[in-house]
């Protein structure tokens, strides 16, 4: 029996549209019970109170500022050395064997898992280099994991300028850095900073590579050297320990749009950065 | 600053050589210090010991770490079962049935999913699926099953994404040539298409091996973490992830050790993953 090529051809287009809005779907119903089940929890007094009794009562506010802390420290730190490493790579070189070795080095580090930067994280800056459970361990080991995202987006935003304008610039006798300065890296801005903001939503989502650098503290941390806990941390710790699915859903919730909201501005910044050239 | 601008172009490319240099300097650093806390115990222990001892009891002397390796394979088949066929499809709907508004609003919502952190799918796996399938299938619920479930989800925005751009790679002249011949689109698809983009959908499968085999959050929030080989799809089952994370926080010594030498080992699985997906997707440039 020889079934018709054009049925066969309407009912694969039904199946992959079905597929594509199941998979939409998923995302959708994955936020929706955040939002439903959390909801009733999240106030004022929720974002800015200070947890009690394990975080069984009250807010978390801690684990807020520890997480916009370990994010942003860790951007800081990442952004220069990226932004460098993507400026070095696209006009600073020609294609050699060099920059084949550090693309290498940058693609492996970005297929290295979480877990394994905690364990190095662990073993390295709160063991050896007795940092301990800390901020400062819990930033320098991101500021590595964020690393090839923030290399990578800007090295696409720096070739994405049209090569008229360097030309224009060196045309009027201007130095290959102030070029880059002056020219290239302000037309690549959008490019670059979609790189960070979506840096900084792994940083705010991740768990494995911070509870063994930065520690669980549930303190606020007030120097480089204290231990805390992020809001993904706090969650994983409530849910897991069966401390309160209240505040879990709570937390979650704040979790779960922070990163969503981070993600839209990225996608903003990217299509902006897009347009501006094509 | 009137200071000798050639001098200043050497100086600023220095430090541009630097910083990029140190991404290699964090990839050694990374190597060298998770090779140098595993390592010795393969040679206390001796390799087959870990490799394939079948027995987890590190305050005892017992370091075999087989039955994770197993379990860390079957999540990741599981997965890709799971994750294959849904991120491939919804590939071939946005690269060739999708209009440009469509496109435009589905690839950045399915990318979205990528951003949901991994406690989060472990969490609505504990709450959602675990019980599903203790309820209507069997088991505790803990499994085999649920967990594949969870990280078939989590790696569908990376076989999208890749497999997306190769999809979308393959020359347009391809299609006309094909519809030219009265082919339908299913069969354009099917025998032109995909075959031209093969490379590259091999390797977006192979970067979400990768991710599934490296997820750890959601899998010891939904496997169970039980030490032994699952029989069937609905057996609790640990991974080499699972291993490391669940007993790092407590660990010392030579147990301590055993964490590391875990690590060694996922460390080792995954550089051969990448090397061979980054393999496949240089091929298909």
């Amino acid at each position: 029996m020889r079934i018709n090529p054009r049925f066969t051809n309407k009912f694969v287009q039904l199946g992959l549209n079905f597929q594509a809005f199941f998979t939409v779907g998923i995302l959708v119903i994955i936020v929706a019970i955040i939002c439903f089940k959390g909801f009733p929890y999240v106030n004022f007094e929720f974002i800015f109170a200070y947890p009690e009794d394990m975080g069984r009562l009250g807010g978390i506010f801690p684990s807020i500022a520890g997480t916009i802390l370990l994010a942003l420290l860790s951007i800081l730190l990442a952004t220069p050395l990226g932004v460098g490493t993507a400026i070095f790579l696209t006009e600073y070189t020609k294609e050699s064997v060099f920059t084949k070795i550090i693309r290498f080095g940058v693609e492996s580090l970005a297929g290295i898992p979480s877990i394994l930067y905690g364990l190095f994280g662990f073993i390295f800056f709160v063991i050896k280099l007795k940092m301990g459970w800390s901020l400062l361990a819990g930033v320098l080991t991101i500021t590595i994991m964020i690393l090839p995202t923030i290399i990578r987006t800007s090295e696409e935003a720096i070739k994405a300028v049209p090569r008229n304008l360097r030309i224009v610039s060196y045309s009027l006798s201007a130095t290959k850095w102030e070029t880059v300065t002056k020219v290239v890296l302000p037309s690549a801005i959008p490019g670059i900073l979609t790189g960070i903001m979506l840096s900084v939503g792994r940083a705010v989502g991740e768990t494995a590579a911070v509870i063994f650098t930065m520690g669980s503290s549930l303190r606020l941390p007030t120097s480089l050297m204290d231990s805390g806990r992020t809001m993904a941390v706090h969650f994983y710790i409530l849910a897991r320990e069966g401390i309160s699915m209240e505040k879990a859903y709570g937390t979650a919730l704040v979790l779960v749009v922070s990163i969503l909201l981070i993600n839209v501005v990225a996608y903003y910044l990217m299509n902006k950065a897009i347009s501006k050239y094509s | 600053m009137t200071k000798n601008p050639a001098k200043k172009e050497q100086f600023v490319k220095l430090v541009l050589v630097a910083f990029a240099l140190s991404s290699l300097l964090f990839l050694f650093l990374i190597f060298i210090f998770i090779l140098f806390e595993g390592l010795p115990l393969f040679h206390k222990v001796g390799l087959k010991n870990i490799i394939v001892g079948s027995k987890w009891a590190p305050t005892k002397g017992f370091f075999g770490i087989y039955p994770m390796i197993v379990s860390s394979f079957l999540v990741t088949f599981g997965a890709l079962v799971i994750g294959a066929p849904m991120g491939l499809s919804c590939a071939i709907y946005l690269s060739e049935y999708s209009g440009k508004k469509m496109k435009m609003f589905l690839k950045p919502a399915l990318e979205l999913l990528a951003g949901i952190p991994s406690v989060v799918y472990g969490f609505l796996g504990v709450i959602y699926i675990v019980p599903l399938i203790r309820n209507y299938i069997g088991g505790s619920g803990f499994s085999l099953l649920a967990t594949s479930i969870i990280l078939g989800i989590m790696i569908l925005p990376t076989i999208i994404s890749i497999s997306f751009d190769s999809l979308m790679s393959v020359p347009k002249t391809y299609r006309e040539g094909s519809f030219a011949m009265g082919a339908t689109k299913w069969q354009t698809i099917y025998k032109v298409v995909i075959p031209a983009a093969r490379s590259g959908i091999l390797a977006s499968f192979i970067l979400g091996m990768g991710r599934a085999i490296g997820e750890t959050m959601a899998v010891i929030m939904i496997a169970g973490n039980a030490l032994r080989i699952p029989t069937s799809i609905l057996d609790p089952l640990r991974t080499l992830t699972g291993n490391i994370a669940l007993e790092l926080a407590y660990a010392t010594g030579d147990h301590r050790l055993g964490l590391f030498s875990t690590g060694v080992v996922l460390l080792v699985i995954i550089m051969i993953l990448n090397y061979v997906a980054n393999f496949g997707i240089k091929r298909k440039m």
